[in-house]
């Protein structure tokens, strides 16, 4: 189906809920059957084929940070809809709908915490909220997490998920890209490592900026990385994809990513990199 | 050759047409004062016109198939261009040019997106598309200016980088992001212009300067107004709406603190007078350049930094 016929409504409505209510839950990749327990168990993974279900920032606190550790930042910052964006909803009402919804304070979440007894400074997007966009909040968090690595001399962590730049902030989403690029060169000169962790999917503004900026560049397996949707290729160049297409596999074949890592060996390579890199 | 005329042009093309007829017409008459008077009128109109164009209408000025590009510039405001190709890695990419140039008393380097006028050049420039070796080169173009100490030109028209399965493969993002990030940090001036059309992170890629300049009908935005209708109304009928909602000519841009300067285009779009707006883009450059002369390597970067620092609006309760 083209990509401009789609049935769901909206971009932001377009949450994935990989997530298991019940009891047990699908994959949606190999179709095995996943109880509740086990799924937790494996940091919400597929057992049998390794899909990674999409999760949001919560739970890679959960994951990656010493129980008890973690403090969130500057939650308190708001898009403040700069133009008056009206398309077919005014965008403020979809922002008090992606509040509420998700109670989250935007598409990126930022603080501080100890992986393994050692402190970092990071950041962690969420899909949820407004397809995980780049808007001005999400600029100014990204910015201020790299600041206090400077401040505080500790590495800074990225988790990033996106479908790109926030649209309904136009001109200055886009510049959102050059102001979260250059705050990584104060960073680089301050011999402070920034580790990039590539989630399914990433794209757009987002992985033409700082997602494709880090010392190292780690991906979750499988995900979707690119500049371009693969929407927008297949319309340009009147194509079917290639399988494997902009996944992480392909993307670590022509030499974008350092490595792929299982979510259950995140916390452990995390340490064991900066470890080396920053001691 | 064939005029290329938008809609709301009409009425003053009509008058022109009916001026060339009376002129016909009369023969041995003196008509002279009859035509001062439509000259007059025309001129009324077309300043009429173009003083209350919408945003729409200046995005068809800033796409005119007769608007001066890039290498127009390299070739008439700057002097002794010397174009120079390549990006050292895999090859050639001709939907960014760039080069050595003179320009009063500076020698600069020029990069700048290149579109085609006619289909073969137009296939040959990839319509001012990039792929990841046009960034490359760019990249290797402005580490040059750095190191020989030269300011840098960035001239940005393209509807955007290129979507393809190449250009992917070879890393459009890692691309465009690692730009940004040389961009940020050379010890060179660098000003930019928007010359014609601005869309997404395929132009932001050689966009970060001291200064962000843009001529008066040129526009800049995350994404072109089609594709904004095509994404937020699913539907490709709303660009008209999409243009006035993201807000995207020089003033706006101006308003938002993305641009500092709007350079004036003749009434009508710089295609009408290019020599006007050729001989304009020199003069505003040589003063832009003057201005960033006297800032050390230190207060160039420190500059550029905090202007994008700055940008971006957000409300933060205490």
């Amino acid at each position: 189906m083209a990509w401009f016929l789609r049935s769901k409504k909206n971009i932001e409505d377009n949450i994935q809920r990989e997530i298991p209510d019940n009891l047990f839950t699908k994959c949606p990749s190999c179709n095995e059957i996943i109880y509740k327990r086990q799924f937790e168990e494996q940091f919400s993974t597929c057992h049998k084929c390794d899909h990674h279900f999409r999760i949001g920032s919560a739970d890679y606190i959960e994951l990656l940070f010493d129980a008890g550790t973690f403090v969130e930042t500057d939650a308190n910052v708001r898009s403040a809809d700069p133009l008056n964006f009206i398309d077919t909803k005014p965008y403020s009402e979809r922002l008090a709908d992606a509040y509420k919804r998700t109670s989250m304070s935007d598409a990126l979440t930022i603080g501080y915490g100890d992986v393994l007894g050692r402190q970092i400074s990071f950041g962690c997007m969420n899909f949820g909220f407004v397809g995980g966009s780049m808007g001005s909040v999400v600029g100014e968090k990204f910015y201020r997490a790299a600041k206090r690595a400077i401040t505080e001399r500790t590495s800074l962590v990225v988790i990033s998920t996106s479908g790109g730049a926030r649209m309904q902030e136009a001109a200055l989403s886009l510049m959102q890209m050059a102001k979260t690029a250059a705050v990584l060169g104060e960073l680089a000169e301050a011999r402070l490592p920034y580790i990039s962790i590539l989630t399914d999917p990433t794209t757009g503004g987002v992985s033409a900026s700082f997602a494709m900026l880090g010392d190292i560049n780690i991906a979750e397996p499988k995900a979707l990385i690119g500049f371009a949707g693969p929407r927008v290729i297949e319309q340009t160049i009147r194509k079917k994809l290639p399988e494997g297409f902009q996944r992480s596999e392909a993307l670590l074949k022509n030499g974008m990513i350092d490595m792929i890592v299982h979510r259950r060996n995140l916390r452990d390579t995390l340490s064991a990199i900066l470890d080396r890199l920053h001691n | 050759m064939a005029q290329h005329i938008l809609d709301f042009e009409k009425p003053v093309i009509d008058l022109e047409k009916k001026i060339e007829e009376m002129r016909t017409l009369a023969g041995t008459l003196d008509i002279s004062d009859q035509i001062s008077d439509l000259e007059g009128k025309i001129e009324e109109l077309r300043l009429d016109i173009y003083s209350n164009l919408t945003r729409w209408q200046r995005i068809q000025i800033a796409r005119h198939p007769d608007r001066p590009y890039t290498l127009d510039y390299c070739l008439n405001t700057f002097s002794n261009f010397t174009e120079l190709h390549g990006d050292r890695m895999f090859r050639d990419d001709a939907a960014i040019v760039g080069g050595l140039a003179s320009l009063g008393r500076y020698n600069v380097v020029v990069i700048g997106h290149q579109k085609g006028r006619d289909t073969k050049s137009n296939v040959y420039r990839n319509f001012g598309m990039p792929n990841p070796e046009g960034y490359r080169k760019a990249k290797r173009l402005m580490q040059l200016a750095e190191k020989f100490r030269k300011p840098i030109i960035c001239l940005l028209d393209t509807q955007g980088a290129y979507p393809g399965i190449e250009a992917e493969d070879r890393g459009q993002a890692n691309a465009i992001a690692e730009n940004l990030l040389l961009m940020s940090s050379l010890k060179t001036p660098i000003v930019v212009v928007v010359i014609g059309e601005g869309a997404s992170g395929g132009a932001l890629g050689i966009g970060v300067g001291n200064r962000v300049l843009m001529l008066e009908n040129a526009w800049y935005s995350v994404i072109a107004p089609e594709s904004c209708s095509s994404i937020l109304w699913r539907s490709w009928d709303f660009k008209e709406q999409a243009a006035e909602a993201l807000r995207l000519t020089a003033s706006d841009l101006v308003e938002q603190g993305v641009a500092d300067r709007i350079i004036p285009e003749p009434i009508g779009g710089a295609h009408r007078l290019p020599n006007e707006i050729f001989a304009t883009l020199g003069k505003v450059l040589i003063e832009e350049l003057d201005a960033l002369a006297p800032l050390s390597d230190d207060a160039l970067v420190a500059q550029r930094r905090s202007k994008f620092a700055k940008l971006g609006v957000w409300t933060q309760d205490v």
